[in-house]
């Protein structure tokens, strides 16, 4: 009994403590753990901001006395014209200092005042003049003009610098078309001076606009003045180097994580960020290196760290490490943009900024988060953990994206410009501008012209991004050139193939021969509309106008003595669908580098590659016909159609320089290669002898215009599925293809 | 834990010795332990719903429960607002700080109800619908946090959203006294309503320090651009009217205003308007027949026609959105929702998260001066364009307008997208309809920009038994100069891969090779083809009907000229 009630005292003990034990011990670190979950697993208690039960009002009532109060007071034409007069200077607006009247409408010519004599004006600011009145934009007339741009040297504002102008100030204001800057756009790339490097350009620019670069979101006027990338005396004028992505590795990392080398400022505006630096450097993965040796007595200001970051800073090779490292370091330095960031661009090395306050390049336009990290100089440490953080994925496509945005808008000085001037062409012409996906994606604004369309899908660029296809039929465009005598003429023939294609919609006749159009009776009866459009000017250049009755996507370009048949044509129609923004053709040709000669050369022999398909047979999106009328420059154009040659060339240069890709060369009958060339009519001009040597000349001409060569080799050629393969000829689709 | 261990051991022993009554007294013992353990275990691990249901009915409350706050009339009134303030200049980005999810944490301040001297509240409305409705929302969100000092933005409770119902210097007082506001630092403020009469400011009058202002109506000159926030103005109508969202395509009109705040000049112009394009406008106002209310608000007339309000609405392709004294308008919400394009005629307005949402790709915006324009403009915009930006606008509606939790949470992410803009939400994703999102390509690996060369490529051979065949691979494969790797795969568990150079002989080889003409092998695949599709939800796969050949193949040429010689010769 004694024992029972000791166990049994000894048990109620133990239930007791072990009752206690679970009440009250554990009770006071699971409140803890409650705390420990919020922060760390995102769990939230719920319904922190209490549920009302009580009837609340509307913020909005439902008929507010807005109309009649409104209606009493002033017009809303004087609150424009108050607008106008009360925004101005810093506060400079589209809307009140710039006069849309000066541009009619649709079109935007921007006038360059004529050079004076004995005015200083550097390379620089001579190229950018010279790009101007190369462009299409160009007038002579400050009547037609939209825009205005001085021919006063401006790019540099540096008081110290030598190329700075003086007396800028009364130089400009004696301009008789100034009127207060009004429509005027004043490019600047530095401005401001040791110490304080203000961005102040010396002189009053009214209601100028500004292109500058390093310009801080500060003075930046949004929608008003444009930021530009700073860019040296050596930047190419046109062309320009491609970005230096060769390939694309998997995994996307390359041998630093971050790289910097560069000069510190061991005092005085922006020296912060740089003099920190060392904190992150790890010699490892981060390599961040700084100098103190630059200017002239570097010696007197420099501190404890200066020896020991002046010897590593030699160890390393900047070119090296900029085509090594996945990301890098862009720090302001005395101002706020520098020519690393270029640099890190083109060397597809994803730039991570640390310049607080600089007003991205083109920042209006693009999409900077897609090819750039923007790191704040305030966090400047954690700057390793944040790039480390970043997905492969997202490595892979900032890369690739550098490398469009170089090729796009940065790699020569007329990229830039022309950048800068179709900005502002789109705030003018509003309703024909271009949205954000256009600018940020292949090929980039530069190509992409929105007075095409404002469709996205109307485009050949698109279709991918945005889900959907190109319409599934297309119009044959024949151009014919010489007299319609007899009804076994070859035009009359690939008429009637063309027109048994299932997916042909309508052929035209583009008539740009001398003699008059045959009646009508003499076409053949075909089951698509056939429509004759007799050519104005009768050049070779109007074969690719971007005619109104072209509704369909794609377009068939034909020679009149073509031959064709109508398996051929559409085995190339469901080739041109899986590759809509390209040229997709049957005879190739090539061109080469000429090494003896210093020059391109042509070719037609048979090689083991091409870069050209003949638009005598070759099918292309209609937008084409657009960009060859409206982007290329008359110069080109003109010589076209003075030689009748090489128009089929210079539509190959333009969609290569577009796509950045060779064109498709599809399989075709045999004979047709030897009737391509037109032995059939001896009027071709095939059989003229200088055809050819006019063909070389043409291909450096247009490189010279393009500023580099633009066409692509390829080695592919696309055949239907079961080509000349050991199975019955029956199974075949496109068996007339292989049938002689 | 351990006590128990030990006497539970101990127990079976013990039971035998014991009288039956003592066993069962024990018994109940042991259960009611073994019930509170359970018990206990329970309310550990299942604290929440336990805990919410108490607050769920705790906040039950009502908002004149709110502690009240008297103003002192002497008290601190912020400074108007700084036009160059900018993130690097006015906003504390240490409170954000570094996290491995890349999300701001946001603070709400419980809501008080602040008096002037006289006992005067400092807005006529107090807490709108709305503004509750946006609070609730950020904290349902994963935004919140009730932890003030782990916060990086704090919203304040004063609703702001309309200012007519707000004093301005006391509201300005009171937002002065929150115990944060530091300036105004990091401190988010609503209004959907700016300015007042006579000339509308187009950002809140109420002096707000280097606060951010998430803005319906701002202009150009008040907008600082990468700092505040631009927002729609919120249409009381989104919540009661449900409007089937419409195919794109034509309608029965081509454009219809529907505001009855129109300036007496504009509704004279887009009169003249009517007149020279007849049936293909609707020019509609308030209909003076019926009385003021709820009622009158959902009518809209036309020659004593009346109309209901939104639905006539999805019967037009462009609806004109034409400022009032306001740039911002309700209207804008509601021409969206139903799916008709917007034709914005507000100079200078800065559009709802312009930051983000590309406009134009849904609206049209016409200066102020061209509405006499206005249909030769929207006349020249191609068909799909108009469908295009038909579906857009509804999608923008749907995604970002259609409530204050949609509205609330837009502001929130594009503020996160600026802190941690390495992370940021791009451009596909804000503006691509769920739809596009399906059909299109955007992964990294298929961008146009293909690189010009390639570093090679690495064979991968999958291989099970058949030994002779995978040398064979090997053999051949090796030969080619631009293979930068083999890799095999020995896929059989059974057996070890074959070492150095040893063949081995594989008699089985000839019968699997008709592997592929077997009906069961083809049947599985085809299942496979369905199984996978039904996963993707589409079928992914294209067929194409072209193959790709070196140039010259097969074609009448020396073979010793042919790059690609032996294509085919297999």
């Amino acid at each position: 009994m004694q024992a029972k009630k000791r166990y049994l005292i000894l048990l109620s003990a133990g239930t007791c403590l072990v009752l206690l034990f679970y009440f009250g011990g554990v009770q006071l670190p699971s409140s803890g753990r409650n705390r420990h979950d919020r922060s760390h697993n995102g769990y939230r208690p719920d319904q922190p901001w209490p549920h009302f039960s009580d009837p609340l009002q509307q913020f909005l009532l439902w008929d507010q006395p807005d109309t009649e109060e409104y209606n009493i007071h002033i017009s809303p034409r004087q609150k424009r014209d108050v607008n106008t007069s009360v925004y101005k200077g810093k506060r400079c607006r589209m809307d009140s200092c710039f006069d849309f009247s000066a541009c009619k409408r649709n079109d935007f010519k921007v006038y360059v005042y004529p050079q004076q004599k004995g005015e200083k004006i550097s390379e620089s600011y001579q190229n950018i003049l010279s790009i101007v009145e190369g462009s299409r934009f160009y007038t002579t007339d400050p009547g037609q003009a939209c825009l205005f741009i001085l021919s006063l040297d401006t790019l540099d504002r540096d008081s110290l610098s030598p190329q700075y102008v003086h007396n800028l100030k009364t130089k400009v204001q004696n301009l008789h078309l100034w009127n207060n800057g009004r429509n005027h756009l004043i490019f600047n790339l530095y401005s401001g001076t040791w110490p304080d490097y203000t961005e102040d350009l010396g002189f009053d620019i009214g209601q100028a606009m500004l292109a500058k670069a390093s310009i801080s979101t500060e003075i930046f006027r949004p929608n008003f003045d444009v930021s530009i990338p700073l860019f040296s005396k050596e930047h190419p004028r046109t062309g320009g180097d491609r970005g230096y992505l060769k390939y694309n590795s998997i995994p996307p990392f390359r041998k630093y994580m971050l790289v910097f080398k560069g000069k510190r400022y061991l005092t005085g505006i922006g020296s912060d960020t740089r003099n920190a630096l060392y904190h992150v450097h790890n010699q490892e993965d981060v390599v961040l290196l700084t100098t103190c040796k630059h200017g002239k007595d570097w010696q007197k200001h420099k501190d404890a760290r200066c020896e020991k970051d002046n010897a590593e800073y030699d160890k390393y090779d900047y070119r090296e490490m900029l085509h090594n490292s996945t990301f890098c370091l862009v720090p302001r330095g005395r101002r706020l943009g520098s020519f690393r960031f270029l640099e890190a661009l083109q060397a597809a090395c994803v730039p991570v900024m640390l310049s607080n306050g600089w007003e991205l390049p083109f920042s209006e336009i693009i999409n900077w988060n897609t090819a750039a990290v923007i790191g704040d100089e305030r966090l400047l440490l954690q700057i390793p953990s944040t790039v480390r953080s970043i997905h492969q994925d997202k490595i892979l496509a900032l890369r690739q994206q550098t490398q469009f945005l170089w090729e796009a808008y940065f790699s020569s000085v007329e990229k830039i410009v022309l950048t800068t001037l179709e900005i502002i062409q789109d705030r003018v012409l509003q309703q024909e501008s271009r949205s954000t996906l256009m600018w940020n994606s292949h090929p980039g604004g530069l190509f992409a012209l929105p007075q095409y369309s404002a469709h996205l899908g109307d485009f050949p660029f698109y279709y991918a991004t945005l889900g959907i296809k190109p319409y599934p039929k297309f119009t044959a465009v024949i151009h014919a050139v010489t007299p319609l005598v007899s009804q076994s003429q070859p035009i009359l023939k690939l008429l009637v193939s063309v027109a048994k294609s299932q997916y042909c919609a309508q052929i035209i006749v583009l008539w740009n021969c001398d003699k008059p159009l045959p009646a009508k009776h003499r076409w053949p009866a075909t089951s698509v509309p056939v429509i004759v459009i007799e050519g104005e000017n009768k050049v070779m250049s109007s074969r690719f106008l971007p005619y109104e009755t072209i509704v369909t996507d794609a377009v068939l370009s034909l020679d009149e003595d073509t031959v064709l048949s109508t398996t051929e044509v559409d085995f190339a129609f469901t080739v041109w669908q899986s590759f809509p923004e390209r040229l997709v053709g049957y005879p190739a040709r090539s061109h080469f580098w000429d090494s003896n000669k210093e020059r391109w050369g042509y070719t037609s022999k048979w090689t083991n590659d091409y870069s050209m398909v003949l638009t005598g047979a070759a099918i292309y999106h209609r937008y084409y016909h657009f960009l060859y009328t409206n982007f290329l420059p008359a110069s080109l154009k003109g010589m076209v159609d003075q030689l009748a040659n090489c128009e089929d060339i210079l539509m190959n240069f333009l969609v290569s320089a577009v796509t950045k890709l060779p064109p498709i060369k599809v399989t075709q009958k045999k004979q047709y290669k030897e009737t391509m060339m037109g032995q059939s009519s001896r009027a071709s001009r095939w059989a003229d002898p200088d055809h050819f040597a006019q063909r070389q000349t043409c291909m450096n001409k247009f490189a010279s215009w393009f500023g580099g060569m633009p066409l692509v080799h390829s080695q592919m050629r696309l055949d239907p599925v079961l080509f000349k393969d050991q199975v019955s000829i029956l199974r075949k689709k496109y068996r007339d293809i292989e049938r002689l | 834990m351990c006590a128990s261990g030990k006497y539970s051991s101990r127990g079976p022993a013990l039971i035998p010795r014991m009288k039956t009554k003592h066993r069962i007294y024990y018994i109940t013992l042991f259960s009611v332990v073994l019930l509170g353990l359970i018990a206990t275990g329970m309310f550990q691990f299942w604290p929440h719903s336990i805990e919410s249901t108490a607050d769920w009915s705790l906040d039950r409350r009502s908002v004149h429960d709110a502690p009240l706050i008297q103003l002192p009339v002497s008290n601190p009134i912020p400074e108007r607002g700084d036009l160059s303030c900018r993130m690097h200049t006015c906003f504390d980005v240490y409170r954000c700080g570094y996290n491995p999810k890349n999300r701001i944490k946001v603070y709400i301040y419980p809501l008080q109800r602040f008096v002037d001297e006289g006992g005067v509240p400092i807005s006529s409305t107090g807490l709108s619908r709305e503004y509750n409705g946006l609070l609730s929302a950020i904290s349902d969100s994963e935004f919140y946090t009730d932890d003030v000092t782990r916060a990086c933005l704090f919203v304040p409770s004063i609703d702001v959203l309309n200012q007519n119902s707000l004093r301005i210097r006391e509201t300005a007082q009171a937002l002065a006294m929150l115990p944060r506001w530091d300036k105004g630092m990091n401190h988010l403020l609503f209004n959907m309503l700016p300015g007042g009469p006579p000339d509308y400011n187009t950002a809140l009058d109420v002096p707000r320090d280097r606060a951010l202002l998430a803005g319906g109506g701002f202009s150009t000159w008040t907008y600082r651009q990468g700092y505040d926030v631009s927002i729609p103005v919120y249409s009381p109508l989104s919540a009661d009217v449900e409007l089937p969202e419409r195919q794109p395509g034509p309608r029965h009109y081509f454009i219809l205003s529907s505001q009855t705040a129109i300036h007496r000049e504009y509704r004279a112009e887009l009169e003249r308007l009517k007149e020279e394009n007849g049936e293909a406008l609707l020019l509609l106002d308030k209909c003076s027949n019926l009385s003021q209310g709820v009622a009158s608000a959902r009518k809209r007339c036309y020659k004593g026609q009346v109309f209901d309000y939104p639905q006539i609405l999805q019967e037009s392709s462009f609806c004109v959105v034409l400022r009032g004294a306001r740039l911002g308008q309700a209207t804008l919400s509601d021409v969206l929702q139903a799916g008709c394009v917007p034709v914005i005629l507000a100079d200078s307005y800065i559009l709802p998260f312009s930051e983000v949402l590309d406009w134009k790709r849904a609206s049209v915006v016409i200066p102020e001066e061209k509405l006499p324009e206005m249909y030769t403009i929207l006349k020249s915009i191609p068909h799909r364009q108009v469908e295009e930006m038909q579906r857009q606008a509804r999608w923008f509606w749907d995604a970002y307008f259609s409530s204050m939790k949609a509205i609330g949470m837009t502001t929130l992410q594009i503020i996160n997208d600026r802190i941690y803009p390495y992370a940021a939400r791009t451009y596909e994703q804000w503006n691509n309809p769920p739809v596009v999102k399906w059909l299109s390509v955007n992964s990294p690996l298929f961008l146009p920009l293909i690189p010009p060369r390639s570093p090679g490529f690495t064979a991968v051979v999958l291989t099970y038994d058949r030994i002779e065949s995978l040398f064979r691979v090997i053999t051949e494969i090796s030969k080619v100069p631009s293979l930068a790797k083999l890799l095999v795969v020995w896929n059989n568990q059974n057996k070890s891969p074959p070492e150095g150079e040893k063949k081995f002989k594989c008699p089985e080889c000839t019968a699997i090779d008709g592997l592929s003409l077997d009906q069961t092998h083809m049947v599985e695949r085809s299942e496979c083809i369905n199984k996978f599709a039904s996963v993707f939800g589409t079928m992914p796969l294209k067929v194409v009907e072209h193959r790709a050949d070196p140039v010259l193949y097969k074609d009448d040429f020396p073979e010793k000229l042919k790059s690609f010689p032996n294509i085919g010769s297999l």
